[in-house]
């Protein structure tokens, strides 16, 4: 059952993924504690980090395109579930640096002695043990989203609208870490780590170990969501993405199919948070800003919905980009970003890995037809549509050139 | 605001002309013998002197006065003329009495003082007090009568009856006589005016009179005490209700920040179904296009200041409305019936055009200063009302008028109409559809530019403008009723007034929180909002 299950979840296309995955995780780490300064294997730190991060993105991104390449939910509040994973992983780190802080006091972090708070407060209770933190990585995403969730999709609230409420959800969380009284660090949020598990969070080792641990977690998720997106139920999750009201006539109860794979994403973004943060050893409420949760969106768009691959390809290239333009060309990095917005929605709307197979398919079927032609071979079979891919119903029967407005969903 | 200079001029003019001699300006050398006669005799000659002094109720005599009382009046020995002093090396510096100027130095054994003692000092509280009651500026009398006011002196009860009793300003006489019940409370005069003295602060009712009673209410006993207790009961009744407005007053000023912020949306999202990320940058394009247009006034003709905002308006509706059809035109018209992808793509526009902005004109705010006619307040009741704050409503108010009129009385107004509810249909009937689009979303945008113009009147003018209202706005919309502007302005309000009610109890940001969640509740609940559409348009 199991081993169909995993099996299902291998195609090429997963498995160059899976190599490219296995490599990485193994060289790079490698390159930088192995090989010597000066050599051309060497990987320098920073660049460990960084990967690392854009490894995070790409699971966040990855846990997008589950909900809005296959189920056709388009979250705007994505970054809030990375923010709150990431917190919680935060307070394991900070209740870590005990004594170390500026105040030295052994139980509550610095900022709370410096806002005067006499003990810890209940919700901190707990955070010195990994395990707990770990659980609550997931927990607590994975608790938000469903609470949410059970409300949107009970009341089907769908489309445009759903986006914006969930936008809303992030903006009040953004606003609710802002506050000094809340006992997450207000502004400043958590910073100052000292140690993950026992091991100094600044050493080399530790660092190239974040980073195979992001891509282990990275490839597990990708496993776990191709698998699901090639079960029935993936089917089933696609069919609502197309046409919720006939799969909800067919007998399927959509909101619960829905609600799953909603918090099965909330919790994967929460591990992506709990990744991100020791990584670049800062969360604050900056990470609940609606832009982010957008941005995200758009790697999504960028590699390709649907196709999980695409996730994180786009999540990494963007963001390549953006380290580079940031660094190289400061000015202009918005209106790349901006620029990329507009003429991907426009004139690639499967996303480059979207785009790729579909040449790709059409590239084959027209050998296909030549060798029939020719007079040898079968004749061709219509191209299967990948799952994955945007079948773009509503467009299929219609020019693009005709597009009309449509009240809002 | 120069309406109401004027009008206290012309009281004040008229104060002077009809209060007869005590207030006309005497010779004042008539003035220097009594002066002069401070400095004879003893105390009882001196405290005669004073009070001859304040009868002649000359506002010149005052500086003499204070200086007596402060123990800088000297008396020259050689010629027995008084002066006031101040100290100046080893001697003095002299300064005349009645004219104030400067009248050479004496050295210290030249000059005597001019001696007070405590019962003295009193007399010339009062007789100070009287004097700067009978001033002829009313600025002046309303002042002085606050301060008794504020000491509570028993000692001012008699100039202020001397005062009042010349009084002509309705509202100097009602400051002064509260004065004098805060007065009376203080003093040990007989029940019956203390209980006249409550009267008249629990109708004075604002948080003054609350105080001064609540320390009555402490103090005495019997019937003032129980008169005390009526009337804090009731001063603080009236407290509540004003505040209760005053929330209110801020509810509806927030609210129609919010609805002009909103209501360009409205008409793109609301009648077009389009996502316009990008609407907060036409407000911010328009804020600059203010910007813009006062600097050019600045530097050119500076007269036309005040007009700066009337001229910004047309200007920013052009410049945003342009815009907006470019980037109908451009982008939006390839991805209709595709919301989810709308929303990216404007996204990305919001991010082009707010760095082509912090480019252009640089990533800090800009100074869009406020014409004389929108700054200042006044109070109504116990409220203060600032112009700005008013103007916005008014000018919300119109703005949402004038939509009205556009989509219900005009021609494109109903091609509009007809596009929204039946496209197709429409299209038979011989209505250019694409025209409309570009013009809806035009008209959209360019309210947008409109309400960036009076937000340039009470926000920073930064890059980041827009960013601040995005959320706010499809909050609105959303929780109004798409494709409906009446919805969008009780959406508005209410979003608006909740907020401010919500503030004094939850703090700022605690108060928006709640407002958020509220709406994520209310759309499970309404998931199309207040007023939705209904009929086969929305199930299209």
């Amino acid at each position: 059952m199991m081993t169909s299950f995993l099996f299902r979840a291998m195609d090429t296309r997963a498995g160059i993924f899976l190599a490219i995955m296995a490599a990485a995780i193994i060289l790079v780490p490698a390159g930088n504690l192995l090989a010597p300064e000066g050599s051309a294997f060497h990987v320098p730190n920073y660049a460990v980090t960084l990967m690392g991060k854009y490894l995070t993105y790409a699971l966040l991104a990855l846990a997008v395109d589950l909900v809005w390449g296959y189920c056709g939910i388009l979250s705007l509040g994505h970054a809030a579930f990375f923010a709150l994973g990431g917190y919680a992983m935060g307070m394991y780190l900070m209740r870590q640096i005990g004594t170390r802080g500026v105040y030295g006091d052994p139980n509550l972090p610095d900022f709370m002695v410096f806002l005067n708070w006499q003990e810890l407060p209940w919700y901190w209770y707990g955070f010195d043990m990994f395990w707990f933190a770990a659980l609550m990585v997931l927990l607590v995403p994975g608790f938000l989203a469903f609470v949410f969730g059970w409300f949107a999709f009970r009341s089907r609230v769908t489309g445009v609208y759903l986006s914006i409420i969930t936008q809303a959800l992030t903006y009040a969380l953004l606003l609710a870490f802002f506050r000094n009284d809340m006992g997450f660090g207000g502004n400043n949020g958590l910073t100052d780590f000292k140690d993950i598990l026992g091991f100094d969070i600044q050493a080399d080792t530790t660092r190239a170990g974040l980073f195979a641990a992001s891509g282990i977690a990275l490839v597990l998720c990708f496993i776990v969501c191709r698998a699901l997106t090639r079960s029935k139920l993936g089917k089933v999750l696609v069919a609502v993405r197309d046409a919720e009201s006939r799969t909800r006539f067919l007998g399927y109860r959509v909101e619960h199919y829905k609600l799953f794979v909603w918090t099965l994403s909330a919790m994967m973004a929460g591990i992506a948070g709990a990744l991100y943060v020791p990584q670049v050893g800062i969360i604050n409420p900056g990470e609940f800003a609606p832009a982010n949760s957008i941005e995200v969106v758009i790697w999504v768009a960028v590699g390709g919905r649907g196709t999980l691959v695409g996730a994180v390809l786009g999540a990494v290239l963007v963001n390549f980009a953006k380290t580079w333009f940031t660094g190289a060309l400061p000015d202009i990095w918005l209106f790349a970003l901006g620029g990329l917005f507009v003429f991907v929605t426009l004139f690639l709307p499967k996303g480059i890995v979207g785009t790729v197979s579909q040449g790709w398919t059409a590239l084959r079927q027209r050998k296909a037809s030549a060798a029939y032609e020719s007079g040898s071979g079968d004749p061709p079979s219509a191209p299967p549509q990948s799952p994955g891919a945007p079948a773009n119903v509503k467009h299929s029967n219609r020019a693009p050139v005709t597009a009309e407005p449509q009240p809002a969903e | 605001m120069s309406l109401l200079k004027s009008f206290f001029l012309l009281v004040g003019l008229m104060v002077c002309a009809l209060s007869g001699p005590s207030f006309a300006q005497s010779d004042p050398e008539a003035l220097r013998p009594l002066i002069n006669g401070l400095a004879e005799g003893k105390y009882a000659e001196t405290e005669k002197q004073i009070g001859a002094l304040a009868a002649t109720g000359d506002p010149a005599v005052a500086p003499t006065l204070e200086a007596l009382g402060e123990g800088d009046l000297y008396v020259r020995k050689s010629d027995g003329a008084v002066f006031i002093t101040k100290k100046a090396g080893k001697g003095y510096a002299l300064t005349d009495p009645l004219t104030l100027e400067p009248a050479g130095e004496a050295g210290r054994r030249e000059v005597s003082k001019i001696k007070v003692n405590n019962k003295l000092r009193r007399v010339l509280r009062s007789a100070l007090g009287s004097l700067t009651l009978m001033a002829a500026d009313p600025h002046v009398r309303m002042a002085a009568a606050e301060a008794i006011f504020k000491a509570r002196d028993p000692d001012g009860i008699e100039a202020l009856d001397a005062a009042l009793a010349a009084e002509t300003d309705d509202g100097v006489r009602k400051v002064m006589e509260e004065a004098r019940a805060a007065a009376v409370l203080n003093s040990d005069l007989d029940e019956t005016r203390k209980l006249e003295a409550i009267e008249t602060l629990s109708v004075m009712g604002n948080r003054d009179a609350l105080s001064l009673l609540i320390g009555v209410q402490s103090s005495a006993n019997g019937a003032v005490r129980d008169a005390a207790t009526q009337a804090v009961a009731k001063i603080e009744k009236s407290i509540a209700a004003w505040d209760a407005a005053q929330n209110i007053w801020y509810g509806l000023s927030l609210g129609s920040v919010l609805l002009l912020a909103a209501i360009g949306l409205a008409i793109t999202f609301g009648v077009m179904g389009v996502i316009n990320m990008a609407h907060g940058e036409m407000v911010m394009i328009g804020a600059y296009v203010t910007f813009v247009v006062q600097e050019l006034i600045r530097t050119s003709a500076p007269g036309l200041f005040d007009y700066s905002l009337l001229i910004a308006l047309p200007l920013a509706f052009l410049t945003s409305g342009l815009i907006g059809v470019a980037i109908e035109r451009g982008v939006i018209r390839w991805l209709y019936g595709r919301p989810l992808e709308t929303l990216l793509a404007t996204w990305g526009i919001s991010l082009i055009l707010q760095q082509a902005v912090r480019s252009i004109f640089g990533p800090t705010n800009r100074e869009v200063g406020n014409p004389d006619w929108m700054s200042g307040a006044f109070e109504l009741g116990q409220m203060t009302i600032t112009y700005n704050r008013m103007w916005i409503i008014v000018f919300a108010m119109l703005v949402f008028a004038g939509l009205m009129l556009v989509l219900k009385k005009t021609p494109f107004g109903l091609y509009t109409r007809a596009v929204t509810q039946n496209r197709r249909m429409a299209a038979s009937m011989g209505i250019r559809t694409p025209w409309v689009d570009a013009m809806t979303f035009g008209l959209g945008s360019g309210i947008a530019g409109i309400a960036g113009v009076a937000l340039s009147q009470i926000d920073n003018v930064s890059p980041n403008l827009g960013q601040g209202y995005i959320i706010d706005s499809f909050m609105v919309v959303v929780f109004g009723g798409v494709g409906n502007l009446w919805g969008t302005l009780v959406g508005a309000m209410t979003l608006g007034i909740v907020n401010k009610f919500l503030e004094p109890y939850a703090g700022a940001v605690l108060g928006k929180i709640f407002v958020l969640v509220i709406i994520i509740l209310f759309i499970q609940k309404r998931p199309r909002g207040l007023f939705a559409l209904k009929g086969r348009a929305v199930e299209a």
